[in-house]
């Protein structure tokens, strides 16, 4: 069963092949026989899901669905509040927090018919690139438990490689949909930014955040998208534009596409294996009609230092909130207010997080705005225009997702800017807010090797078919750890 | 910005700003975060390799404005949920430790 894919599922499941109780019990008892090697999943919701399951099974008997996920299950990242169920945030300041509200994603899932069998781990407020940051201890990577499955979805992307839920959501701010989804095998959609409400979903970046699909195929990742989008009046940030059909344009052929290969990101930088892989991919592609040109994104090689002032100057803002006094952690005996809050917070935030905190209230201070709030800023603006003058002549742009395959537990934790240099080739779509996806595209070392493909705005539909049409005469992605 | 990681951020400018950041900082770990946040900054002054001076900033991805609405009330009134949550409340009031003495 865990091998199908949801739209295969969903076929089964109007067949009468098996029930929506089978199918989740399936998945749980994966979960549970699974989780203490993966680390995956925070929190399993097996009384509310089987609930909904012979809920779900009672309805499709009397013929009456809810919607195109109608009894399928799905996970959700820890940082997407679900009424009524803990929602950490891979955090020991929320480690007892249940949300008196559902984020707008987790309500058009659940409306539009999918189980939650659980919420899965993170790096802390999603701030992390390998999921070594959560206080819930580090997911390991399904492909070998001895690497990271990347972050911040690493939950998420382990849980789909190794296939405990067929399909996640994930949020984005700097590859944390791409990169994890590279390193466990899987395929991973960062929208545009606007696109996915971000009501509900804590705020770690606000203009960078966007939450996505994780899936084993972009046709799962479609129909998931397909709800998860759309116009949300609770998010000033939400785009006002209708979401396109994102599965109905799956069959359309790529014949004649243009891609663009930027030269920055093929340099020396990147790993020779990841290289040969991404070449192996082009020439599939080139068999199914994309034309390839060389382009130049110049201003590429800036876009981790803007990144590493710009999150940290939004996380510092957006963290302010965790003050002990309305909801979270609070510690014993506080002296006074500001004892407080200064132990409230030391003792609820772990490392990364105090750290970007600091370096966030830093570049924000007096006398130092301009030097690097402004000035990332300002580079952020020469990176979206690189991006929209190479979308003048192509239609998408290629690249590897991750500069090497999955690194081991432990190796990158003792020098952050180190750790922060594996999102060279993610960061810049989160810059511009542009959608990106990243593809199951080879192997290396016996590890998987996503390839990344990049989008114009709002160009969702077209992204996932190319995606399609290439997992369609490709079979990385439907391979799983031994 | 300097070239000398040492000099970028010093142990008095971790505990100011850990100060204005709300968050106590145990001594003995003071000269760390002064290194690691010195990495960061240097990593950053990789920006100053480019001319902006007659760059706009980015306020927003997509050059959307931001959206006004109708000065109705959309919210209902959940003060009960939100209290339940709360580390400590009181007649409806949170409560912390006297302000004033």
């Amino acid at each position: 069963m865990h091998t199908l894919t949801l739209a295969e599922m969903r076929s089964a499941l109007e067949s009468g092949d098996f029930s929506s109780v089978e199918l989740c019990r399936h998945y749980i008892d994966r979960i549970k026989s699974q989780n203490e090697a993966l680390n995956a999943f925070v929190s399993i919701t097996e009384e509310q899901a089987m609930e909904a399951a012979r809920v779900a099974d009672q309805k499709r008997a009397s013929g009456n669905l809810d919607g195109a996920l109608h009894g399928l299950p799905i996970g959700h990242k820890d940082i997407f509040c679900t009424d009524g169920v803990r929602t950490t945030c891979g955090s020991r300041m929320l480690e007892e927090f249940v949300p008196p509200y559902n984020a707008t994603v987790v309500e058009k899932l659940k409306a539009a018919g999918a189980i939650c069998l659980g919420k899965t781990n993170m790096d802390e407020f999603a701030m992390g690139s390998s999921n070594e940051n959560s206080y819930f201890g580090a997911v390991r990577n399904p492909w070998d438990n001895d690497r990271v499955p990347g972050g911040s979805s690493g939950g998420s992307a382990a849980a789909v490689g190794g296939r405990l839920v067929p399909a996640c959501t994930g949020t984005d701010t700097g590859g944390s949909i791409r990169q994890p989804a590279a390193f466990c095998g899987i395929t991973g959609l960062k929208p545009t930014y606007g696109r996915v409400s971000r009501y509900g979903m804590i705020a770690f970046a606000s203009s960078l955040d966007q939450g996505g699909p994780m899936a084993v195929t972009a046709e799962d990742c479609a129909l998931l998208l397909n709800e998860m989008a759309g116009f949300d009046e609770r998010d000033s940030t939400s785009i006002e534009r209708d979401k396109d059909d994102y599965v109905s344009s799956l069959g359309n052929s790529i014949d004649g596409v243009k891609i663009g290969l930027p030269k920055q990101y093929f340099d020396a930088g990147l790993d020779s294996s990841i290289a040969t892989a991404l070449q192996v991919a082009i020439a599939e592609l080139e068999k199914l009609g994309a034309k390839f040109v060389d382009i130049d994104l110049a201003n590429q090689h800036l876009s981790v230092p803007a990144y590493y002032i710009v999150a940290p100057a939004e996380c510092s803002s957006n963290l302010a909130r965790f003050d002990g006094v309305r909801y979270g952690h609070r510690c014993d005996d506080p002296k006074d207010l500001e004892d407080l809050y200064k132990r409230s917070r030391a003792e609820g935030f772990g490392r990364e997080v105090k750290r970007r905190i600091l370096v966030g209230t830093y570049a924000l201070s007096a006398g130092y705005y301009d030097a690097y709030y402004l000035k990332a800023q300002k580079i952020r603006s020469l990176i979206s225009r690189d991006f929209s003058q190479a979308f003048e002549s192509v239609d998408f742009i290629l690249g590897p997702t991750t500069p090497s395959p999955a690194f081991k537990l432990g190796e990158k934790t003792g020098d952050p800017v180190e750790m922060y240099l594996n999102d060279i080739y993610t960061i810049p779509a989160n810059l511009a807010g542009l959608p990106g996806i990243s593809v199951p595209c080879g192997e290396a070392e016996g590890l998987p090797v996503g390839m990344q493909l990049v989008g114009n705005y709002f160009d969702e539909a077209r992204l996932l078919n190319v995606a399609h049409q290439y997992q369609a005469v490709t079979d990385w992605h439907t391979r799983l750890p031994e | 910005m300097a070239d000398d990681a040492e000099s970028v951020v010093g142990n008095e400018v971790v505990e100011q700003v850990a100060h204005l950041a709300r968050i106590q900082i145990d001594s003995d770990s003071v000269s760390n975060y002064a290194s690691e946040m010195s990495g960061v900054l240097e990593l950053a002054a990789q920006m100053d390799q480019v001319d902006t001076s007659l760059v706009e900033p980015m306020a927003h991805p997509v050059r959307a404005v931001q959206r006004l609405r109708e000065d109705v009330v959309t919210e209902t009134d959940r003060r009960e949920a939100f209290q339940d949550i709360a580390p400590s409340v009181e007649n409806g009031y949170y409560l912390v430790p006297p302000v004033i003495e």
